[in-house]
């Protein structure tokens, strides 16, 4: 057990370090802004005065590594500072938003990934049928549409032509869970399209990886039944490959959780994220894109640390 | 009840519709089963007996909406057919026998391309009007003179869409090209030199994937403002550690080959070693590889364009033709699906042939 | 065992035809072959890679392999019942239970995500025979019956806390743990060691012999399987070549080809001597790791004489393909050094100047991966010539020509061909061409002939006979088999361990006393006698063979003769 513990440790540590790398690329990249922040945001209409008085206000006197610090500081207990724009704390701004994206992420995944896990491992049992073919064909279209392909085809059935669910899932705190399910259903079905696309191909191939093992084949010469070896010879060994598989598909989650928030006006940090890049609100685009970044590289980290688990060769050592 | 509408401009009645389309079908499917073809005749068969259902259910309006897909769809097989017999006639003997292999997707993807790329090469002859040149009012219907109607500033939008093909493509290609020069030949020097460039490489590459592709773009472009040269360097930057990671790979399977080494003890330099040992033994994956990267990229892209952080107006690009006439979607109107359909049918396309692509080479593997 | 009297007929396959799936046709692998087995008998099957041999394998348990397919004229019964006609569950239900497999990587046949025992319980606990705890003690018995060490234990483990050579015995146990009619053997001893695979192939036959179990031994090893069967089918490319009683085809082969593969080790080449020969290579007193692994070679020295051949014998991890990759310059050593005519080298290729590197050249076991794929003969052969001795056009051409001339391929039909278009041994022969191009004085001969087919590898070493008589060149041979040594080496540096254990001239070499190591490599080569293992076994007893052995040896002990042991 103890070298997994120092592999689990490593993997943590290393985690760790990027995120600590990536934060400075996301503080430094501003400061590679031609001039500086406040004469970016002023535009070149500011007069002296102003660029003089928002460079105080913001703290830009002080050398950068010093802000950096302070910011960091600020960042790892949730203070991003204040918006540039309405001068909120940048953490009222986007912290209901966080909510908000987390629960149309969470909302996807549910369905998502039993689902497309389900249907991967069946595709990959029943490869080079014609029922593989047409799930292949499926996959690959769902993938290649963009996600506001995707959610506008499903506006213009679902709601504008079946009127079943609404186009625009704004939400408030008394609506109770199931009208929040219902409102919230198309962003969260586009998303459950195109990231079932992807999970159930690389379960496929993670599965026919899988199965083209020698042990498999010694299984099925030994007399087991199909299921059996399924179930006792194939799973044990997957769940590294498919706890991989889900970690990056809820990676495609984070990026396609932007768009589908734009499309379908949905309050989440993405939608913040998109408007506090088309107005230059660097404190805001500097939070999010940490939160996001964050998220990321967690997810990546518990899907190593679960690959490391549940591999045999490493629970039991020599 | 459009669709019933375009039901009489065909001069049929739905009773004769139906009738027609049925006799058709079961026709189809005894001449295919007579001449003992299995796939085909299963195929018809079970289309004709899902209709069936489908008419009892949901009468002639679902049936011809049923009809209309299965027409599409045969269409687009028999096109590829063609297209894939035409390209077998006029392609070198190696070329051909590789094509044969390649099924009716690919060869539907390929057809796909070649349209594209005449769309995009031709463009201001096939465009009816200009690309930025108002025409009429705005939204106005299609008429003779307009395929698809007019945009949001009464603009023609089947000029606007081959016009973007130029613009979407063209930028989605300059950055997958900048990408995988960059990657590639970082990846090919890592893996011929090894050592420490080796584990500096692949430590930045892992940093910068460690951030959404679409996230950090976003943040470049806040910083350095949405214009054509920043997002194509920023997005050849998220894009190159990928194709960094993959061509070491590629390339570090051929390194570990005797020939590789037979070179090195000969003294041949680096330079030698990459362009007449590894290259020639790396390009099967590395040009699939630059279809599916060509198609992340275009999908950024197309994402950026919608947020509106793309290619700036008036140049059309589909993506933000997208985000401007998106209010007609609650009016039931199928027009800014058009360009984004463009963008799904060439990513659709590109990943047909890479699927085949990819396919051929592990079968070869084995 | 080989008097053993015929009974029931248990397997008859008729006019067997298989098909494999590649570049979109199906191709026949199997082309009719009839195979009738009786019980308790032990056929071998035998014949070259691509012989199909494998594919018939799994055939006699009514399985295809994926990719492959079997002829629906075929006809295979088993015991009474055609497997052909049965249905999927009726297949099913023989297997484990009445047919068994032991495959030939038990390291990757074993599932690692359960114990040893729970996998060998499966198939009786499966087919009800027995409960879970008799099953468990009738494998510990079965363990103890193949002499695994711990056999209480040895079963609680998971397959990859155990070594290969005690997973492939485990194996045979959990084959016989519903006691089977048959078992299929699949190149059981291919992935092992000399001295593991004796141990294997004992405990193998002792168990097919106590349980009167019918066999199909696959190999491509003429004498392994000389211990092991019965009867000897002889395979070629898919079709029957013939098929005798094991006694009769060792003393009286029929067809052609059959005599060709026991003709093999007849060539042997005159054994040269030190005397007034210059030494060209010396090794001295060389450690060498990898990164800051263990030490893969401990104060290793020899010497090359020019002219002559060194042959390095070592089982695998023994560090001799190190000790090559020390004197080309790939690894360099952490301390020692070598010497060329001498003066030292250096350590690295990367400083050698031209002159060095042309000096010492490599020819490798594996021609796929030593000839790039994408370039020419032409240029394969050409680039070293132009490189070194910068001739261009004309003068170039006429090299090229002279060097295939040399290693007898018509230059005119393969100047412009692609390795792809070349069978095996041609490639082999132009990876010696190229090193030939860079007109060396010693040439790294890496297990050239292991990945050959026998008669192919006899050509090979006549080619490096004479070349090395015209050229006089001296080469260093690696191999793990000895067969080779006796054929081609002029001297042998035996390595164990990183190690050199003992060196000297052939003929010394085989002869006693020998280093204990020497003695149990030497002794642990199956040979062309079908009572040899028989023999062995009652000289020695098993605790002097097989890794409990090998473990025993320390480097540094004196020779012995044979009587002592």
């Amino acid at each position: 057990m103890g070298d997994i513990l120092g592999l689990v440790a490593k993997r943590l540590g290393m985690g760790l370090m990027i995120l600590l790398i990536i934060s400075v690329i996301i503080f430094f990249m501003v400061e590679l802004l031609p001039g500086d922040i406040a004469e970016a945001v002023l535009g070149q209409g500011a007069t002296e005065e102003n660029v003089r008085v928002l460079r105080e206000q913001m703290g830009l006197n002080d050398p950068a590594l010093f802000r950096y610090f302070e910011w960091l500081k600020g960042a790892v207990m949730l203070d991003f500072g204040r918006s540039i724009v309405t001068q909120e704390a940048v953490m009222s701004v986007i912290g209901e938003r966080f909510r908000n994206t987390l629960f149309l992420a969470t909302y996807a995944a549910v369905i998502a990934v039993p689902f497309a896990i389900i249907l991967g491992v069946i595709v990959a049992l029943l490869r080079n049928s014609v029922f593989d073919r047409v799930a292949n064909v499926l996959t690959l279209t769902s993938i290649s549409s963009p996600e506001f392909f995707l959610g506008y085809i499903l506006i213009l059935f679902f709601s504008v032509k079946w009127g079943m669910f609404p186009a625009i899932a704004s939400l408030n705190d008394s609506m109770s869970f199931w009208e929040l399910l219902n409102r919230t259903f198309l962003p969260a079905l586009t998303l459950v399209l195109v990231v079932t696309a992807h999970m159930m191909r690389m379960t496929r191939a993670a599965i026919i990886n899988l199965l083209a093992s020698p042990y498999i084949e010694m299984a099925k010469l030994k007399g087991t039944p199909p299921w059996k070896v399924i179930v006792r010879h194939a799973l044990p060994n997957a769940w590294a490959p498919i706890i991989n598989v889900v970690a990056l598909n809820l990676a495609y989650l984070i990026t396609g959780v932007v768009l589908v928030e734009v499309v379908f006006v949905y309050p989440g940090i993405g939608q913040a994220l998109v408007d506090a890049v088309s107005k230059r609100d660097f404190p805001v685009v500097q939070a999010c894109c940490l939160i996001f970044a964050a998220t990321f590289i967690l997810l990546n980290l518990a899907a190593d640390v679960g690959a490391i688990l549940t591999n045999p060769r490493l629970r039991h050592p020599k | 009840m459009e669709d019933i509408s375009t039901l009489w401009y065909f001069g049929l009645t739905p009773s004769t519709f139906a009738l027609t389309y049925f006799t058709a079908l079961v026709v189809a499917s005894c001449v295919a089963a007579f001449y003992n073809h299995r796939q085909p005749f299963m195929m018809i068969f079970s289309l004709t007996l899902v209709s069936i259902i489908v008419g009892i259910i949901g009468g002639v309006h679902a049936l011809w909406v049923i009809a209309l897909i299965a027409f599409i769809i045969a269409m687009a097989a028999m096109v590829s057919y063609a297209f894939r017999e035409f390209l077998i006639l006029i392609a070198s003997t190696e070329l051909a026998k590789e094509l044969r292999t390649a099924p009716l997707t690919a060869a539907f993807g390929m057809f796909v391309i070649f349209v594209y790329a005449i769309a995009g090469i031709f463009a201001p002859w096939i465009a009816p009007h200009g690309e930025a040149e108002v025409i009429t009012s705005a939204f106005a219907p299609a008429d003779a003179n307009m395929l698809l109607g007019a945009d949001q500033l009464g603009r023609d939008m089947f000029s606007r869409l081959i016009y973007g093909t130029r613009n979407s493509v063209g930028l989605a290609l300059t950055a997958t090209l900048l990408a995988f020069f960059m990657g590639a030949f970082a990846g090919l020097l890592a893996a011929t030199k090894g050592g420490w460039l080796d584990n500096l490489l692949a430590r930045f590459a892992d940093v910068i994937m460690s951030i959404p592709s679409l996230i950090f773009a976003l943040l470049m472009l806040s910083i350095f403002g949405p214009s054509m040269p920043v997002i194509i360097i920023a997005v050849s930057i998220i894009y190159a550690p990928r194709v960094f990671r993959l061509t070491r790979a590629v390339a570090g399977n051929v390194v570990v080959m005797d020939y590789i080494e037979a070179a090195k003890l000969r003294g041949e330099g680096t330079g030698y070693l990459i362009r007449r040992e590894i290259l020639p033994n790396s390009t099967a994956p590395l040009i699939a590889e630059f279809g599916l990267e060509f198609c992340f990229v275009f999908l950024l892209v197309a994402g950026l364009s919608f947020l509106g952080l793309g290619i700036q107006p008036p140049t059309a690009d589909w993506g933000s033709m997208v985000r401007e006439n998106a209010t007609l979607i609650s009016f039931g109107e199928i027009t800014p699906l058009i360009p984004a359909a463009a963008i799904a049918l060439l990513t659709v396309g590109v990943n047909f042939v890479v699927d085949w692509m990819l396919h051929r080479s592990s079968g070869l593997k084995e | 065992m080989n008097d053993k009297k015929k009974k029931d007929v248990l397997l008859k396959i008729r006019n067997l035809k298989i098909q494999g799936y590649t570049d979109e046709t199906w191709i026949d692998i199997i082309k009719g072959v009839d195979l009738t087995l009786h019980r308790g008998e032990v056929m071998g099957l035998i014949g070259e890679s691509g012989a199909g041999k494998s594919t018939i394998g799994a055939a006699a348990m009514g399985y295809a392999r994926d990719g492959t397919r079997i002829s629906e004229d075929s006809s295979i019964e088993f015991d009474g019942m055609e497997l052909m006609t049965a249905t999927e569950s009726e297949r099913r239900g023989l297997r484990g239970k009445r047919i068994a497999y032991v495959a030939q990587s038990a390291a990757a046949s074993f599932n690692p995500a359960h114990k040893i025992i729970d996998q060998h319980t499966e198939a009786p606990l499966q087919y009800r025979l027995k409960k879970r705890m008799e099953a468990q003690e009738d494998a510990v018995d079965l363990y103890n019956r193949l002499r695994l060490p711990n056999p209480e234990e040895i079963g609680f483990r998971y397959p990859h806390q155990v070594s290969g050579g005690q997973l492939q015995r485990a194996m045979t146990a959990m084959a016989m743990s519903c006691r089977p009619d048959l078992i299929i053997f699949d190149e059981p001893t291919t992935a092992l060691d000399v001295t593991t695979q004796i141990e294997v192939l004992a405990a193998i036959r002792d168990i097919v012999d106590q349980f009167d179990t019918a066999a199909l031994y696959i190999t491509h090893d003429l004498a392994v399987v000389a211990q092991m069967a019965d009867t000897i089918k002889v395979l070629l490319k898919g079709e029957e070549v013939e098929q005798a009683t094991t006694k009769e085809m060792l003393a009286n082969p029929k067809e052609e080809y059959t005599k060709s593969l026991w003709a093999v080790r007849s060539f042997k080449s005159p054994q040269r001597t030190r005397e007034g020969r210059e030494c060209l290579i010396s090794v001295k007193n060389v450690d060498a790791s990898y990164a800051s692994g263990p030490k893969i070679l401990d104060d290793v020295s020899f010497d090359i004489y020019e002219g002559m051949t060194v042959a390095v014998v070592g089982e695998s991890g023994s560090g001799k393909s190190t000790a090559a990759r020390v004197i080309t310059g790939l690894l360099p050593p952490q301390k020692g050094e070598v010497l060329f005519k001498g003066d030292p080298f250096p350590v690295d290729y990367r400083n050698r100047n031209k002159e060095q590197l042309r000096q010492c050249q490599m020819i490798y076991q594996s021609a796929d991966t030593a000839l790039n794929p994408k370039v020419r003969i032409s240029e394969i052969i050409g680039r070293p010539a132009k490189f070194y001795s910068g001739l261009t056009g004309a003068a170039l051409k006429r090299r090229v020509d002279e060097l295939l001339d040399l290693i007898e391929l018509e230059p005119s039909k393969y100047y412009n061909r692609y390795p792809a278009e070349l069978s095996g041994g041609q490639k082999q022969r132009i990876g010696i061409a190229r090193a030939l191009a860079a007109e060396p004085s010693f040439i790294v001969c890496d297990e050239v002939t292991s990945a050959l087919d026998q008669l192919v590898a006899e050509g090979i070493l006549r080619l490096l006979d004479r070349l090395q008589d015209e050229l006089n060149l001296a080469y260093m041979f690696i191999t793990h088999d000895l067969a080779t040594v006796r054929s081609i080496a002029d001297e042998v540096v035996v390595m164990q361990h990183g190690k050199v254990v003992e060196q000297g001239p052939k003929d010394e070499m085989f002869r006693p006393p020998h280093h204990p190591y020497t003695d149990l490599l030497l002794s642990s080569v199956p040979e062309m006698d079908a009572d040899w293992l028989t023999t062995l076994l009652e000289e020695r007893g098993l605790e002097n063979l097989g890794e409990a052995a090998s473990k025993k040896i320390d480097p540094g002990d004196k020779k012995v003769m044979p009587s002592d042991a």
